[in-house]
């Protein structure tokens, strides 16, 4: 009883709790480095600020581990309203335009001065490569190299970590700088953001070709909303576009690698009635 | 001549009467209980009990029912011991124990695992368990999370739980344990996820793990040591576990053991099998893959291989090879045998001597055109090359990924000689590039769509003669049939559909004697028992779910035909047939 009667207390005490603002809800991932964590350091924690402020917006988050049902289990449940990070190309939910694009790189030591930058490089018959794998399934560069027959130089890092492991993605970035792989495959914002962080210094070279078959080794990248909630979708590409510069620069703090020419340009041609199809 | 016709008719009830009799190891001793998810340790799911038979099971009731209070696909069995019937449920795995000896079953207790929240979204297809085991007083089973927990069966107390590996790493439990000479042997899901698959056997008394066998790597994982002696010339070989892989792929190659077990206590032998390799694109695993789509003979006191016998090397399909081993003593072409019935996932029903893991007979008991033959002399399978997958588009594929049967077992009568298959009629298209984002991280899989197989239907039951290897009847069902099977003595079959129907067949001519509409689709084990009236019983839980039925347990998008793997696709109309709900439905003649 004491309890509620302090409760309604707290309402009347704090004005900022105003009930006619908005609140911004944001679904994100307690432990994924650079994306998103628990005390806010990724870079979709800090895009969901900018967005939130832009909005004028309360941002609440609700953390679920992005697995295999982080959609249906979160954003499609209901339990937020965006999630701030889905290739655009998802079909399951609505995504915004793309904020960025970036691609798998190779990574390596800079003392090895490998000098790499393509998948079909026949000096990778004899390099042991290390790339990531979800599940049972290798990131997708790996189809390629299997159908050149390099299915035995992979060596597959789990992006799951066990419990309690804090950033596990970054076992492979650690894996290059030891030498325990001559090179790894990477997505890039994994490569750009972990290799600041290592005791020696490493070289990021997007791959090339930049797709295999039908397979892109390239993607942008949106925020998403649920299907249906066209209205917030404009309202949040409109942001993206006064945010431009705002996103911009935080693409670069944390060291996103971009493909050049696919990234969105805070020019005033861009019209936001453009982006709100 | 009156005469003659009088010898003639001994000799014929002699002749007949001849298989039955002895220590054959289908007829196993019968209590009217059912204390383990397969009823006994050569998993026939036959019971003795006679009192509810083809003349009188048009007269069956509804005695009392009971609701788990959850909405997930119910896939367990009910046990019966000591007058008290334990039923497991989906995450969160509860276990209820139900008073028989009173009127409507109340509840004497219900035991709560509490497992982690978070193992929801680590299980491939839905949150079940297929069921406990009772030994020496307690119930023991596992949950999703990866623990495998003791229970007193008197009290619900806790006895023991103990951790056996780690859910963020994509492992979880689904499968009912089997207890042999006070040993708890469990193996792991999570194929999909990158795990390695095992078997392993826990102390009763206390959980602690006595041996793991592993389905990947060097012989000494694989516990492969110089009693392995398996019968084809492919599955002998040091380290095949490893070899068999380029580099270190068999470190995330699958093979896990998440379903049956069965058990010849002559023999001292465990059987069970393997599920699929991973990764999904076979191009990325060039070689067998061993040891996965495999059936094992272990040892229980160590783990150690007997044998091993690879049903499908480089498997393209996902047929995992974990569905239930029938054990039967048969006389095959004249010779008595021990053999083991297998119907695999790729459609086949192999027929093994389970001394020594040689191939009987392999024939097709579902609509299936990956392969053309098992040659018994090599015990190789011969694919059909235009059927194998890989980054193309490949169409008509039989059967689909959940095969020409899943995990849903088969029941065997001693009277009638047949094994009753509740199996499916899928076919599947396989294409594409489909864009997915987990942790962050862009990555592509196959886009698989499932449909039903020749004829429209999407389920069947077969009643299959092993001896001659064919079907001696079939009935045709809507949908998958995706509940096991239970046989009586009394000459009925009784399984459930997921539109909702539990039935009676006549084990001879399967026809239908009864049915009765439960409130929710069933992909349960059915049992039946001896209650303390000593009336007979017969029970299963309803509750949609599952692989087949995610699309009405978890809400799945109907538009979308590749949830749940490709099985929305053939599950469109599911919702409009059932709604979900788990609860128990007990019956009885008047």
């Amino acid at each position: 009883m004491c309890f509620r009667c302090l409760s309604v207390l707290l309402l009347f005490l704090i004005p900022s709790m105003a009930a006619d603002r908005r609140t911004l809800r944001v679904c994100a991932d307690p432990n994924n480095l650079p994306f998103s964590n628990q005390v806010g350091e990724g870079l979709e924690n800090r895009l969901a600020e900018i967005l939130a402020h832009d909005l004028d917006a309360q941002l609440t988050y609700t953390w679920w581990a992005e697995r295999k049902s982080f959609l249906k289990n979160s954003l499609e449940a209901g339990l937020c309203d965006v999630v701030m990070g889905v290739p655009s190309s998802m079909d399951s939910v609505l995504p915004t335009e793309p904020y960025y694009r970036s691609t798998y790189v190779f990574l390596s030591r800079t003392d090895r001065a490998l000098n790499i930058s393509s998948l079909i490089d026949p000096r990778l018959e004899g390099m042991r490569i290390g790339i990531h794998v979800v599940g049972d399934d290798y990131a997708p560069p790996a189809h390629l190299l299997a159908r050149r027959g390099l299915a035995s130089h992979i060596a597959g890092y789990s992006l799951y970590g066990a419990s309690g492991e804090v950033n596990p993605p970054s076992r492979l970035i650690e894996a290059v700088v030891r030498g325990d792989v001559d090179v790894a495959i990477v997505w890039g914002p994994f490569a750009g953001y972990f290799s600041k962080q290592q005791s020696a210094p490493l070289t990021v070279t997007a791959v090339s070709p930049p797709m295999f078959l039908a397979i892109p080794f390239t993607y942008a990248i949106s925020a998403a909303v649920r299907k249906g909630d066209d209205a917030l979708r404009t309202e949040i590409n409109q942001a993206f576009v006064r945010e431009c510069k705002s996103i911009a620069a935080l693409l670069l703090e944390y060291g996103i690698p971009q493909v050049p020419e696919d990234t969105p340009k805070c020019d005033s041609s861009q019209s936001a009635a453009a982006l709100s199809r | 001549m009156r005469k003659s016709i009088v010898l003639f008719t001994a000799a014929a009830i002699l002749v007949s009467s001849v298989p039955r009799l002895g220590g054959q190891i289908q007829n196993q001793p019968d209590d009217g209980q059912w204390p383990m998810a397969a009823k006994n340790f050569a998993s026939t799911r036959f019971s003795t009990l006679t009192e509810i038979n083809t003349g009188n099971v048009k007269d069956l009731k509804l005695a009392w029912t009971f609701s788990t209070g959850l909405t997930r696909g119910h896939e367990a069995a009910p046990l019966v011991v000591n007058n008290t019937m334990y039923v497991v449920t989906p995450w969160p795995n509860l276990l209820y124990a139900l008073d028989l000896t009173k009127p409507g079953g109340p509840v004497k207790w219900t035991y709560s695992p509490h497992p982690s929240a978070s193992s929801q979204g680590v299980a491939c297809c839905d949150v079940v368990n297929r069921g406990a085991a009772y030994y020496n007083g307690r119930i023991y089973y596992n949950t999703l999370d990866v623990h495998a927990v003791a229970v007193d069966a008197n009290t619900g107390k806790e006895v023991w739980k103990v951790a056996l590996g780690d859910i963020n790493l994509g492992e979880s439990i689904t499968m009912a344990p089997l207890i042999v000479k006070g040993k708890v042997i469990v193996g792991n899901s999570g194929g999909e996820f990158g795990v390695r698959g095992w078997l392993a056997a826990l102390d009763a008394g206390t959980g602690k793990l006595l041996w793991r066998a592993y389905a990947t790597g060097p012989d000494r994982d694989v516990l492969i040591g110089p009693n392995f002696k398996p019968f084809y010339e492919q599955d002998r070989g040091k380290d095949l576990g490893m070899k068999t892989w380029q580099g270190e792929q068999w470190k995330i190659g699958g093979g896990s053991g998440w379903s049956w077990i069965s058990y010849d206590p002559d023999l001292d032998l465990i059987y069970y099998g393997t599920s699929n390799p991973g990764p999904w694109n076979p191009e990325q695993r060039p070689g067998d893959n061993k040891w996965t789509c495999t059936l094992f003979a272990r040892h229980p006191d160590t783990g150690e291989a007997i044998w091993a016998y690879q049903m499908n090397p480089h498997d393209d399909h996902d047929y995992d090879g974990i569905n239930e081993n029938i054990l039967l003593d048969l006389t095959i072409q004249g010779r008595a045998r021990k053999v083991l019935a297998h119907p695999d996932r790729n459609g086949r029903m192999y027929l093994l001597d389970r001394a020594t893991g040689e191939v009987l007979s392999a024939e097709a008991f579902a609509n299936q055109n990956t392969s053309e033959s098992v040659d018994v002399k090599t015990g190789k399978i011969k694919y059909v090359a235009s059927k194998a997958t890989g980054f193309k588009t490949v169409r008509d594929i039989c059967p689909a990924a959940p095969g020409g049967k899943d995990w849903q077992p088969s029941s065997f009568s001693p009277a009638t000689g047949l094994i009753y298959i509740p199996h499916n009629n899928l076919c599947m298209e396989y294409e594409g590039v489909q864009a997915n984002y987990i942790a962050g991280t862009p990555f592509v899989g196959a886009n698989v769509r499932m449909y039903a197989g020749p004829g429209g239907h999407r389920g069947e039951l077969s009643a299959w003669d092993p001896v001659a290897a064919k079907a001696v009847w079939t009935v045709k069902e809507m949908f998958p049939a995706w509940s096991g099977t239970v046989v009586t003595a009394g000459d009925v079959v009784f399984y459930g559909t997921m539109d909702g129907w539990f039935k009676a067949l006549n084990a001879r001519t399967g026809a239908l004697l009864w049915q009765f509409k439960v409130g929710s689709g069933i992909i349960s084990q059915p049992v039946t028992y001896r209650g303390p009236d000593n009336k007979q019983y017969v029970a299963v839980l309803s509750g949609v779910g599952g692989w087949s039925g995610a699309i009405v347990a978890g809400g799945l998008n109907a538009k979308d035909g590749t949830g749940a793997l490709g099985f929305v696709n053939a599950m469109a109309d599911l919702p409009n047939y059932t709604t979900k709900g788990g609860m128990l439905y007990v019956f009885s003649l008047p």
